[in-house]
């Protein structure tokens, strides 16, 4: 009995206590997980343009990160300025998104959704093959500096105690939050985005105002290549660019559950959840478990939602009507 | 000088009209079961062609194949003249086919005028570019052809329901806000999947007005499938039948409404 009330006091109330304690701790964790669940909410992001517009779960999202920032930095180390390689590198994902809609989305129209996951598979396969045959397999590191992001911290002296702030981290927040925003607009003001949108809807509607499907798909994407692009530089300049990075896109897929696989706010809210939640657990309740419980907090969280509430947050409910 | 474009031709002379789409021999299948077997008819500009028959006879694939869905195994579709084997929904939609669907295919989660903001996207040219920035030229196309869609909003009396999301509206209001859709394409020739289906009868005289002051007033060639004879006889120049994939009877209303195979194909036929 006694043993119980002090395991109980221990998972209930001794974490609240601690982080009231103290309170500058607090903010910075909370702050570090703000900044996760950002970059978590930018790959799910990646996957929920594409999966609106074409029904395929896009398997490579994560290897289109590490891709992106590999073209970049190596480039890069080339001899290409950096604003030069920024603006190549995007053509590349321009490219890479052409080539795949003409190669392999054309070709498999109104096949099983099965069928495109596992071409979007082979699609990782090939991608990565690529990067380590061009770019190498050893990890890089981002030309964060070059590219005009500063490296430094700022300080900030709150409750008797210091929290620090990464400039990077503020710059990701921020910037991601710019391209939120910017999709968000670019998706209900324009023609483009009215035709995203409809394409996401019906397609047999859309085809018959003559929407282009095929030209949707390039469009779609092109923008979750920049979304790539834009996570890998964030992230690599976190820890260093390699192969290994392709596996916080899994994180994603826990983001995406919470999310629902077709919100954009959902993809943003479920990232938050997910980088705070992590990180919360972890400094407050990893004793508990012996540590190491960030790595699989995203999936028991997916798990229980898929439980109670399999289309997530924001996701549609689909009824058929037959 | 192909010998389809020679029939074009001589039917064109015959009735004293242009032919604006013709149908020949077409047949298709799907796997082992024809869904139209070797149809032919055609519509002429500025009609309204209906297209009846009982259920599964044909007329939704009918549609289908004219505006590029499906492609047919034989035969072929000429439309102003041009003969093309295959055609694919997009070229269907920019050479002037517009069409609404047989249960309602909206964009349900975009307002009443997004939608019909939709169907102006061939009309609309700025590239991504500018699109992107939302500023300028395209700024510009966006206020010019939303002026457009408010003359198809007010024509089709859905003013108060411009905002709303379509697919909370009653079902009545969205077909018409379908109808507007295909509108905003400008369309040459409209194809009409049951228009009226499910409405009742005040809603399929407010939809019969406007396919009749659409045809009237636009110079629109409609081709609409329908189940209401009484509407059908009310609003079509020329009545084409089918029933289990094939033609049984081609004519005017009256002489439709008397043919033996179109009342036996209806009624059923004593054995």
């Amino acid at each position: 009995m006694e043993a119980l009330s002090i395991g109980l006091d221990a998972f209930f109330l001794a974490p609240f206590r601690d982080m009231f304690s103290l309170p500058d701790l607090l903010i910075q964790v909370i702050w570090e997980g703000f900044v996760s669940g950002v970059l978590y909410a930018l790959i799910a992001l990646g996957f929920v343009l594409i999966y609106k517009a074409s029904s395929v779960f896009n398997f490579a999202q994560g290897i289109m990160v590490v891709f992106a920032a590999l073209v970049l930095v190596s480039l890069y180390n080339y001899g290409v300025p950096a604003w030069l390689a920024l603006i190549l590198t995007i053509g590349v994902m321009g490219l890479l998104a052409l080539s795949i809609e003409r190669v392999i989305l054309r070709k498999l129209v109104n096949q099983h959704e099965a069928i495109l996951l596992m071409a979007t598979i082979g699609l990782t396969l090939i991608i990565k093959g690529a990067g380590q045959l061009f770019f190498g397999g050893e990890p890089k590191s981002m030309i964060t500096e070059e590219l005009g992001l500063s490296t430094g911290s700022s300080d900030w002296e709150v409750f008797d105690g210091i929290v620090i702030f990464q400039h990077i981290d503020i710059a990701a927040a921020v910037i991601a939050i710019i391209m939120v925003a910017a999709l968000a607009l670019f998706f209900s003001k324009t023609r483009i985005g009215r035709a995203l949108r409809a394409v996401a809807d019906d397609h047999q509607a859309a085809l018959s105002v003559g929407i282009s499907l095929n030209q949707i798909w390039a469009i779609v994407w092109f923008a979750s290549g920049i979304v790539a692009l834009v996570t890998g530089i964030m992230w690599g300049a976190r820890s260093d660019v390699s192969f290994a990075l392709e596996i916080i896109a899994l994180k994603a897929l826990a983001v995406l559950i919470l999310g629902g696989f077709t919100s954009v706010p959902g993809a943003i809210v479920g990232g938050l959840i997910v980088g705070i939640g992590e990180k919360l657990f972890e400094v407050y309740w990893g004793p508990i478990f012996g540590g190491g419980v960030e790595a699989w907090f995203a999936y028991v969280l997916a798990l229980i939602f898929l439980l109670f509430r399999p289309q997530g947050m924001f996701g549609e409910r689909h009824i058929e009507r037959v | 000088m192909s010998a389809t474009s020679e029939t074009v031709a001589t039917q064109a002379s015959t009735n004293g009209t242009s032919v604006l789409l013709s149908v020949d021999n077409v047949t298709l299948t799907f796997g082992g079961v024809k869904a139209i077997s070797d149809i032919s008819f055609n519509i002429n500009k500025g009609e309204i062609r209906a297209i009846i028959g009982p259920n599964g006879a044909g007329k939704t694939s009918m549609l289908n194949v004219i505006n590029g869905f499906y492609h047919p195994q034989k035969g072929q579709i000429s439309y102003k003249g041009k003969t093309r084997r295959r055609m694919k929904p997009y070229q269907a939609a920019s050479s002037g086919i517009a069409r609404t669907f047989q249960n309602v295919a909206l964009f349900s989660g975009m307002s009443t005028l997004d939608n019909i903001m939709s169907g102006r996207s061939l009309k609309m040219k700025r590239g991504l570019f500018w699109q992107a920035l939302h500023v300028g030229p395209a700024r510009q196309e966006e206020i010019e052809h939303r002026a457009y869609v408010e003359k198809i909003i007010d024509f089709l009396e859905i003013a108060h329901i411009r905002k709303q999301p379509v697919g909370k509206l009653p079902y009545g209001l969205q077909k018409r806000v379908e109808l507007g859709r295909a509108m905003a394409m400008e369309p040459e020739l409209l194809l009409l999947d049951e228009p009226m289906a499910g409405m009742n009868l005040e809603e399929k005289e407010d939809m019969s007005r406007f396919v009749l002051d659409l045809n009237s007033e636009f110079g629109t060639t409609i081709a609409l499938i329908e189940h209401d004879m009484g509407v059908v006889m009310d609003l079509a120049d020329r009545v084409v039948v089918l029933d289990y994939g094939q033609k049984i009877a081609d004519g005017t209303p009256a002489e439709v409404q008397s043919n033996q195979n179109v009342i036996d194909a209806y009624l059923g036929v004593a054995s």
